[in-house]
This record gives structure tokens, C-alpha cells and sequence, in this order.
């Protein structure tokens, strides 16, 4: 089953003329079912054309009436992103996966606020993030395919080549991933950690979560705390940035410690105390997730 | 980004809220014509530094003359100010401002934030005015209120009569002080800020609320569409490494341990960071090359981490998705010719044409140290640095 997206979905890109659009577009449509789930492309200016074989569109809307799209993919450059993420709530799609970097946190706020205050069944994700994968299915994003394996474990993150340092290492122990899913390394996003983990609770196709974290924000610990109380699948963890110095931003906007609020130290404690089996190598996080099975 | 106090007031102004009159200064005979043109019997001179807790380090300080207003200008410019935000070594002071004394009766705090959780803007008020806000939170979070902004309808006429009220505002200055609480809400909203802080906001004896000090940092992913806040960058408050880091499009980081590291991606570089600590040694830098890591780039990121005397060896962990390792690997072997390294250079590839970019590393003759994993790397680089055979 996997979880947000599997081989049925149906794929619509916003920003398909952009450069990282055709790039990353062309690498997912070759994965699995790409060339079955790509099935439209957005660009106002260029309705009625196609990149490469992939019909375009004037909006959402109509990609959706179109094609049937019920997710979609975004690569707009950051002073639009936020803009169509609102096209593809408004056009009511499953799913928004939202790549682009570089969103100032005004715009973020503001299309949360709305996607809110009118109760958008879509769901999103990112922005800021590499996508969500589903194992021999569909890629969604800019995450490397012939790493991944299909199996039965979930991932989560917020960063990028640390979740493929996750999964690599999964996939060299010999298991496979139901989804792999990247929320972002922004500090307003849309799924958090938590509405990852309760997508994997109720998935038949995954035995066991890795959750990997990183300082700043309390999403962990929200997600620690949930585990504990509903949690029926077994999680292990891992948190980034135990050496970074508070007050700095490590690359991700969300990735700064702030008041002595956000530590890697915080995060790693309350996991454990909420029964997540935690390393603070990340070079082990496959193995431990290992020792959990047995 | 952040800017300096007398331009946080400068923006804040522009939104109405009132601050005592003063003067930026950049020399000592500026700051006594700044005096004398304010008039009055008192004048605070201030140290403009980005970092906090200035006024505890010794740069901020009451003048009753204009003779101690050179006095004390002379001290503090040039001086190294150290805070507790600044490291031991200090920052050194090239700009101060002078002020108007203050009829101060009361100190207050107002700040606001990105709250991640509602995903709003937070405003918080506290009658513990002056204090490291961070301590009251930690010790007495019951004396801070906190205001949850819709982004729609903003700070409220309500809201803001509110926190104005359960600050001890008398009744006749509760308009003003919305208006002032209003104003801070409107700066911080339309020139995308990401922490506006008035610490203190003092209550003056005929019961007016005024921004004592100032201070605001900015969305850096907003700041294309602000040139005016761009305008205000002060280059010399930043660390030279991080600014020339940021010319090539590198996310860099000095720290201060010895192991220089080179890595794609912010999370698994902090990764990185932290499997070289478990391994009993410190890194020397945060650094993403991100997702383009071309020679010109990585020769950008060896010459930084090389400008540090204390480095003792370089650790490149690359995870090669999209960015193939073969192209990785031929960057890597062009660079290092380039600067000639005088540390080893321990490398970790994983992804995408792994094979051929070992081969590449292998065949440059260069005194690579190659690496399986991240675990191996960090236990390898560790060694190198205190000059064991790895």
C-alpha cells in the first residue's frame, strides 16, 4: 500500500519549463511507473504545448480536468512557489509536494493560514524537501531512485542526503522501504513528523519507522510524544546536530537552535524517554533499526 | 541578516514607534557634534555591535557631559566588546550611537517571532523589561504573555489594548502604546522579519511606551524583494570566512575544532560534524557544497578551510544522488592540485557512480585517503589529525 503515493497516482508538475523542472522530471518519469504516473506539466505561457511528450497546461485546474492529476510536484522558483502551492490546494488535489528552496517564511505563512482557515483536504509536503519516493512505484522529487529498495520500512526526515544516507544504509542490510518521505528543512512546512508516523501506523506495508530529526523546532518531540501514546510499530532515531553552536543556522532555515530551545540533546532525550531507540551515529542508523526486528 | 540597533530603530520609526532622538556615529568628533546638536545634560553612548548583551560587556554608558561624551566614545571605539554572544575574543566596535538620555519609570520587553508550531507570528510582552528574555522564560514563563497574530486581520485593537494593560500601561496610554505594538507588528510583517525585539521598551514618566534599544534580523530568503534592508548589511560584523564562503554559493560555518569538513547537504553535514566528535575530535567548519559541487566551488571551500592555522585534516563525505561521484571525484583531484594541501585529505563517496569516482581518486596519485563509510571516514579523518598512519 506505502503511504501519500504509489503507482496509481497521477503526476502533475508545476514549473516543468524550468530547468530543475525538465531535469528532475525526466529522471522520475524513467523510475518505475514514472512514464504511466507523469501524465501533465503547468506553465500559463505555454497551454496547448509539451515537454517532452508531457501535455501542458494553463493551470491545475485544468491539468486535473485534463488528466485526472491528483498529485502534484513543484519546482517554481521561490517568489511563485508559495503561489502555486494555493493553486494545487485550491484545485483540490491529494497531494503537493513542494521541492523548491528559498520560500521567505511570510509567504509560507500566509498559504498555511488559508489552507487552514478553509479546510483544503490537501496535503503538503515541504517546501524545501527532496520529495517522497515509494520503492519500485513512483519518485517524486530529486532523491536519487537506484538507492532505494522496496521493502517494508518507512523513512522520515527532514533533510535530504541524510535520508539517503539512511536509506542507503537500509538497503545495504537488505531492507527495503515502504515510502521515504522528506518534510523539509523549512521552519513553516506542511507534514510534520508526527503526520508522517500516523500515515505509517495505519499502513498494512510498513513494519517499522526510521525517524531522523535535526536541531531546531519541536517537531521530534511532538512526534516522541505521539509515539508513545499510539504508536504500534517499532521507531528508531537519529538527530543531527549535536556539535552545532546555538544561534547559527546550519544550512536549513528551520536547523538553528534558539533560547537553548531546539538542541539535539532535548530532542534525543525525550525520544528515549518515549521508548524510540536512539544512536548518535549516523553511521549506524540502519543497524539499529536492524536490532529492533529481532 | 541582522542589522545594528540605530537601524532597527531607523526601520522601526518609519512604522511609528517612537524612539529617544540620537545619532550614529563612526569617529569620536562625530560623536561630541552628535551631542551637542541633541543638547540636554545626559547622553548615553552606545556600542554598535550585532551581538547582545552589550550594555553587560561595557559598551553601553551615561555620559553627563560632553567631555565624558568623548571620554567615553574614545574607550569604546576600537575597543573589542566582549558579550556572551560574541566569543572570548570580542567584536571590535566601529559604530556607536549617541542618545538623548531617557525619563525611564519603568522597563519593559516586547519581541516578536516565527512561532513553527501555529505557524504565525508570535508576539511576547513581559514586564521584566531589560532581562535576558531567555532567562525570564526559563525561570518565570507565567511572566511573559504571548499573542498568537492572525496573518489575516494582524495585531488586533484588542489584542494590543490587552497587552498593553497586563504591561501596567496606564489607562490614558494604552492608544499609544497599541499604536506602538501595532507599528512593531506592521515592521516585522511587511519587511519580512524573522525577530524584532525591543529590549527594553521603557513606560517614561508622563506614561508613553518608547523603544529604548532595538533589534531585528531578517528572512534571508526574503530578502530579494527588500534592497533597503539589503542596504543595511554591515560585512564587517560578519565572519570574513562566512562572507567569502557565501560568495561561491557555499553555506559555510567556522567552529572551532580542527577537522575541516566538506560535505553535500545541511543535514548530513551536521551529521558529519557529529560522527567526528563521536570519534573523539571537533570540527573546524559547518560546510554544504549543495547540490553543484563543480572544482571551482570545492577549490573555494579547500582555500576557506585552509585560512584556518589550526586545521589538521579534511574530511569530504559526499553523498552522490543527483550529483554524480565521477564528477565529484574529478573536482576533488582538480581542486587539491590547485591549492596544494598541506593536511590529509580523507575522502567518503557513496551514490551514484561510486566505482568510477574511487578509480578517479586512485588513479590522481594524490595522498588520498579513501574511506568506506561515514564510520570508517570519521575514525580515519580522526587519526590523520593527530598524524597516525590512517
Amino acid at each position: 500500500m506505502s503511504i501519500l503515493i504509489n503507482k496509481n497516482s497521477r503526476v502533475v508538475t508545476q514549473g516543468i519549463t524550468g530547468k530543475t523542472g525538465q531535469f528532475h522530471t525526466r529522471m522520475s518519469r524513467e523510475y518505475a511507473n514514472g512514464k504511466a504516473c507523469y501524465v501533465a506539466g503547468v506553465n500559463p505561457k505555454k497551454a496547448g504545448e509539451d515537454f517532452e511528450g508531457i501535455p501542458i497546461f494553463a493551470s491545475v485546474k485544468d491539468a486535473k480536468a485534463q488528466t485526472g492529476a491528483n498529485i502534484s510536484v513543484i519546482y517554481v522558483p521561490p517568489p511563485g512557489a508559495a503561489a502555486a502551492i494555493w493553486e494545487a490546494c485550491a484545485a483540490d488535489l491529494d497531494v503537493v509536494i513542494c521541492i523548491t528552496e528559498g520560500i521567505p517564511v511570510r509567504d509560507m505563512i500566509e498559504v498555511r493560514d488559508r489552507m487552514r482557515k478553509q479546510h483544503r483536504k490537501t496535503l503538503l509536503v515541504g517546501p524545501n524537501c527532496p520529495g517522497v519516493i515509494t520503492p519500485d512505484e513512483i519518485k517524486i522529487g530529486i532523491m536519487p531512485g537506484h538507492i532505494h529498495k522496496k521493502g517494508r520500512i518507512g523513512v522520515v526526515s527532514r533533510s535530504g542526503t541524510l535520508t539517503y544516507e539512511a536509506v542507503g544504509q537500509l538497503t545495504a542490510l537488505g531492507y527495503g522501504q515502504s515510502t521515504a518521505v522528506g518534510t523539509g528543512g523549512d521552519p513553516v512546512n506542511g507534514l510534520k513528523h508526527v503526520d508522517v508516523l500516523e500515515l505509517f501506523n495505519d499502513d498494512p506495508e510498513t513494519d517499522a519507522v526510521i525517524m531522523i530529526g535535526e536541531i531546531g523546532g519541536s517537531d521530534e518531540e511532538t512526534a516522541a510524544r505521539w509515539v508513545k501514546a499510539n504508536m504500534k510499530k517499532p521507531v528508531v532515531g537519529f538527530i543531527a546536530g549535536v556539535t552545532a553552536p546555538p544561534g547559527k543556522r546550519m544550512g536549513h532555515a528551520g536547523a538553528i537552535i534558539s533560547g537553548g530551545k531546539g538542541t539535539a540533546q532535548e530532542k534525543l532525550a525525550v525520544m528515549e524517554e518515549c521508548g524510540i531507540r536512539v544512536t548518535k551515529n549516523p553511521a549506524e542508523m540502519g543497524k539499529l533499526l536492524k536490532s529492533v526486528l529481532k | 541578516m541582522k542589522i545594528h540597533e540605530y537601524q532597527a530603530k531607523e526601520v522601526l520609526r518609519k512604522f511609528g514607534v517612537p524612539t529617544p532622538r540620537s545619532v550614529a556615529c563612526f569617529s569620536v568628533d562625530e560623536a561630541v557634534q552628535a551631542a551637542q546638536s541633541l543638547g540636554g545634560k545626559r547622553w548615553v553612548v552606545k556600542a554598535q555591535i550585532h551581538a547582545g548583551g552589550r550594555g553587560k560587556g561595557g559598551g553601553v554608558k551615561l555620559a553627563k557631559s560632553i567631555d565624558e561624551v568623548k571620554t567615553l566614545a574614545g574607550q569604546i571605539l576600537g575597543m573589542q566588546l566582549v558579550t556572551h554572544q560574541t566569543g572570548a575574543q570580542g567584536q571590535k566596535v566601529r559604530r556607536l550611537l549617541i542618545e538623548e538620555g531617557a525619563d525611564i519609570k519603568r522597563e519593559l520587553y516586547v519581541g516578536m517571532v516565527v512561532d513553527r508550531q501555529t505557524q504565525k507570528v508570535c508576539l511576547m510582552a513581559s514586564r521584566e523589561g531589560g532581562m535576558d528574555i531567555e532567562e525570564v522564560a526559563a525561570t518565570h514563563p507565567e511572566k511573559i504573555e504571548r499573542v498568537f497574530i492572525d496573518p489575516e486581520a494582524g495585531l488586533k485593537d484588542a489584542e494590543a489594548d490587552d497587552v498593553a494593560r497586563k504591561l501596567g500601561v496606564p489607562e490614558a496610554g494604552v492608544a499609544q502604546a497599541r499604536a506602538v505594538l501595532q507599528g512593531l507588528y506592521r515592521a516585522f510583517w511587511v519587511s519580512d522579519a524573522s525577530l524584532a525585539e525591543i529590549n527594553p521598551m521603557i513606560l517614561t514618566g508622563d506614561g508613553k511606551v518608547v523603544a529604548l534599544d532595538a533589534k531585528m534580523t531578517f528572512d534571508d530568503n526574503a530578502l530579494f524583494r527588500h534592497p533597503e534592508i539589503v542596504a543595511m548589511r554591515d560585512l564587517d560584523e560578519e565572519d570574513p570566512a562566512e562572507v567569502e564562503a557565501s560568495k561561491h554559493d557555499l553555506n559555510y560555518i567556522q567552529l572551532e575544532g580542527n577537522i575541516g569538513c566538506l560535505v553535500n547537504g545541511a543535514g548530513l553535514a551536521m551529521a558529519t560534524m557529529d560522527v567526528i566528535k563521536l570519534y573523539g575530535d571537533s570540527p573546524a567548519n559547518f560546510l554544504d557544497v549543495g547540490g553543484g559541487a563543480t572544482t571551482e566551488k570545492v577549490t573555494e571551500a579547500f582555500k576557506i578551510m585552509l585560512r584556518n592555522p589550526g586545521l589538521k585534516a579534511i574530511l569530504v563525505n559526499i553523498f552522490g544522488g543527483i550529483m554524480k561521484c565521477d564528477v565529484i571525484a574529478t573536482a576533488l583531484v582538480e581542486a587539491a592540485k590547485v591549492v596544494s594541501l598541506r593536511v590529509p585529505l580523507v575522502v567518503r563517496l557513496e551514490g551514484t557512480n561510486v566505482e568510477l569516482g574511487k578509480k578517479i581518486l586512485a588513479d590522481s596519485g594524490l595522498p588520498i585517503i579513501s574511506a568506506a563509510n561515514m564510520a570508517d571516514a570519521a575514525e580515519k579523518v580522526v587519526a590523520a589529525a593527530r598524524g597516525g598512519r590512517a
